[in-house]
């Protein structure tokens, strides 16, 4: 396969995966918003979704007062923000654009409708009158982008280059919305593994729907949502879709398929992620500082996905 | 007793291909009369708006250069169909198969052994003053000496059986893909049509084209590797460059996805290195190789070419065909019909007066509202004047170009185009249109029946190129 098209492969699973992030977020902020809340929590949670993609300096190099429109204006439909869903589904498909020859022809067209429907989604002022119904929308492209590619793409190196992308990508999201979610957590004093306090359940409870986890928190634990149990269940089950320690899996196995077992130092490197994960088990992460740990895991992620670029893919300049 | 066409349809001055003058519809196009009689015509309106949207969908999209950077329209397809019967398109076949054959011998002959030049039937200075003449490939032999491997032969008719070639593109010719869409669209969209009416196949062109890309491939080569070569997507034509890698099974390759290493050229893939044997390149031969031609080409392969003359790789079309294609050379092929292979053409040309030779340049001048006047380089439409539908100042503006550099020019009558009946709103009208048949030549040359049939939306209006505001037809040519 070219190392071009791999590269484009890739790209357009992390920018469809970014998107759908970026929604979910999005989405959950502005529930948080909502709730009663000290004018402190309000402003905290009004920063975190720029906090989460360190875009705080950037933002307010556009825009002067931190609103919420302004803050959905410029994550949401900014072409100038590469990180705004605007931008990473037109990145999306520029990339599958680019080798819409490699795909099938549902995948391209999923993408290419994808982005010429954007435009009616974002077109008039459905995005602050109901930013839910453009949310979902989102979520549900990235559904159907993730199916079609599932449920139709050879399963050869160029499907696990997708998965590269996509996983990795899944990864960082998580991991990035864990940090500013127990950064931001509320002081008290108190043992994280005991309920939380009916005014924190709103917050521990929305970190759960951003990924899709609330009932499968009630499944799984079948109790009341404890801080620690949100840890447990984001950092280190291994069946949870959006999990850390799922995310690394997958990425291990998308790396021997892509890699063929001919980078030795880099499937080491990815599962030594995936130990630094595991042994999160033992020590209590949240007593040991989750920030420092997240921190270490983002550098992980965001140097195994250099060093894939640099060996597979087309490098960036 | 002839059908009469189902609609209030008037063909105006032109030879139109669906009704005659009487108002009877001419013999290939009754079944679909018939056929299309039976239709509600509501439901063939929401068929029309479901086509430009399939068409976005698809992303069957072209990019207008001119145009702000990246925009990119969907060509206007019509639903109705050019109808041509077997014997016409038989006849057609002959004709082109003649040509483009005379065409690349003419090539191996310009670069190797000049023999038409010395026969005194093309002048030396046509070929060796000409830009498009490509010194670097004199005495260079290509696999089986084919040059053009993939030409597209423009025709445009003016009555019954008269048809006229009136222009050869054999660089890197666009518009297949549209050709294969259109049918792929027509069947979607009228499938009763298909069983009411016995449609020729042309859905076997990729594999036709992949056959003639393997026959070309180097000596000694058993399983060649072909890559498309596409300038990127940003390109007018990238669609079609990537449709036809895709229904090759091939790879699409950029200049940066190639190198040249050992007298040899690779391509970067994720598992290192991998020979390429046959390059299918959708590149003009400016841009191939910095090292030997623009040296400011981001598109092309550094040291390509020195690969290419040592047999190394094959590039299909070669190096050259320009020569071959140019509007001044235009006027040669029916003598080299003749002084190659000893028959007489049979598609005849459109005449043509040479503005660089005094006497033709007044009789130019003296008719001009009469003429079609073209650059003698260009390509696409762009730079024409079509006399009759010109301003005064467009006239005088081309008297001047005229005059100030007559061989840049040639003149050739403004010919009534056939017309077929086209959609524009809610009423069926003539169109005028030609036909741009896919000629290709491996071991043998091979083409599907029919071709692109491009039409002119405009009322009136002669220029069928998409960059022009022309549009698309499917062709149908029956079985007998």
């Amino acid at each position: 396969m070219l190392s071009r098209t791999a590269d484009s492969l890739y790209w357009m699973a992390r920018y469809i995966e970014r998107a759908e992030n970026t929604a979910r977020l999005l989405d959950v902020n502005r529930q948080l918003l909502l709730m009663p809340q000290t004018a402190a929590a309000l402003d905290h949670n009004r920063r975190s979704v720029l906090e989460i993609f360190e875009l705080t300096v950037r933002f307010f190099t556009v825009y002067e007062e931190l609103t919420p429109r302004n803050v959905l204006e410029f994550m949401a439909r900014d072409p100038a923000n590469p990180s705004s869903i605007y931008a990473c589904l037109h990145a999306a498909r520029e990339n599958a654009r680019a080798i819409r020859g490699s795909l099938t022809t549902e995948v391209w067209e999923a993408f290419n409708d994808t982005w010429l429907e954007l435009h009616r989604q974002i077109d008039d002022d459905v995005l602050h009158t109901n930013p839910n119904a453009f949310f979902d929308w989102v979520k549900w492209r990235s559904h159907l982008m993730r199916g079609v590619i599932d449920g139709t793409m050879l399963r050869d190196k160029g499907y696990a280059f997708l998965g590269l992308g996509a996983y990795l990508e899944r990864a960082d999201n998580t991991a990035r919305l864990l940090d500013v979610g127990f950064y931001g957590r509320p002081r008290h004093a108190g043992d994280p593994a005991a309920p939380a306090l009916m005014q924190d359940f709103y917050h521990w409870s929305s970190l759960l729907h951003s990924v899709s986890g609330f009932e499968t928190y009630r499944k799984v634990y079948r109790d009341v949502v404890t801080p620690s149990r949100v840890v447990e269940l984001l950092v280190l089950n291994r069946d949870m879709p959006r999990s850390l320690l799922s995310a690394v899996d997958a990425v291990n196995q998308c790396l021997l398929k892509a890699t063929e077992g001919a980078a030795a130092e880099i499937t080491h490197r990815a599962s030594r992620l995936r130990t630094e994960v595991e042994d999160a088990r033992e020590g209590n992460v949240l007593d040991t500082g989750l920030h420092d740990f997240l921190t270490n895991f983002l550098m992980g992620i965001n140097e195994l996905g250099d060093r894939i670029s640099r060996k597979f893919l087309v490098p960036v300049v | 007793m002839d059908p009469a066409f189902p609609v209030p349809y008037l063909p105006k001055a032109a030879y139109d291909e669906m009704v005659d003058e009487t108002g009877q519809v001419r013999r290939p196009y009754r079944d679909y009369a018939n056929w299309l009689d039976a239709q509600d015509p509501e439901l063939l309106r929401a068929k029309r708006l479901e086509a430009d949207s399939a068409f976005r969908r698809v992303g069957i999209t072209f990019a207008v250069y001119g145009d702000e950077a990246g925009t990119e329209r969907v060509i206007p397809f019509d639903l109705i169909p050019r109808i041509l019967e077997a014997a016409e398109w038989q006849r057609l076949q002959a004709g082109l198969r003649q040509r483009v054959t005379a065409l690349n011998r003419f090539l191996f002959d310009v670069y190797h052994d000049h023999e038409i030049i010395k026969a005194g039937i093309v002048p030396a200075e046509h070929v060796f003053l000409n830009p498009q003449y490509r010194p670097e490939m004199q005495g260079v032999n290509v696999p089986g000496d084919v040059y053009c491997h993939v030409a597209g032969i423009d025709l445009v008719r003016t009555g019954a059986g008269q048809f006229h070639v009136l222009e050869d593109n054999l660089r890197v010719p666009s518009g297949v893909s549209y050709l294969l869409e259109n049918r792929k669209m027509m069947m979607r969209l009228l499938p009763e049509a298909f069983a009411a009416l016995p449609v020729a196949p042309v859905e076997h062109f990729p594999d036709l084209l992949l056959q003639s890309l393997h026959a070309v491939a180097p000596e000694g080569v058993s399983d060649p590797v072909v890559a498309v070569l596409t300038p990127g997507m940003y390109n007018s034509a990238y669609f079609e460059h990537a449709f036809l890698a895709q229904q090759m099974g091939v790879e699409l390759v950029e200049g940066q996805d190639l190198f040249i290493q050992n007298n040899t050229v690779y391509m970067h893939t994720t598992s290192g290195p991998r020979q390429v044997d046959v390059l299918y390149r959708r590149i003009d031969d400016d841009f191939l190789d910095p090292l030997s031609f623009r040296a400011d080409s981001v598109l092309g392969v550094p040291g390509l070419l020195s690969v290419y003359r040592a047999g190394r790789v094959a590039i299909a079309n070669a190096v050259g065909t320009g020569i071959a294609d140019d509007k001044a050379t235009y006027m040669y092929v029916p003598d080299m019909i003749r002084f190659y292979l000893g028959e007489e053409p049979l598609l005849p040309n459109v005449h043509v007066w040479r503005c660089s030779r005094p006497d033709e340049l007044s009789y130019v001048l003296a008719h001009l509202p009469e003429l079609v006047v073209k650059e003698v380089h260009s390509s696409g439409g762009y730079g024409m004047l079509i006399g009759p539908q010109a301003s005064q100042a467009e006239l005088e503006l081309f008297r001047q170009r005229l005059l100030a550099r007559p061989g840049n020019y040639i003149a050739q009558p403004t010919l009534a185009l056939s017309t077929v009946p086209t959609y524009a709103d809610s009423a069926i009208v003539p169109r005028h249109v030609d036909l741009r048949p896919y000629v290709l030549v491996g071991k043998e040359v091979a083409m599907v029946p029919g071709g692109l049939c491009r039409v002119a939306l405009r009322e009136g209006s002669l220029i069928v190129n998409s960059s022009q505001g022309g549009g698309t037809k499917d062709t149908w040519v029956l079985k007998s």
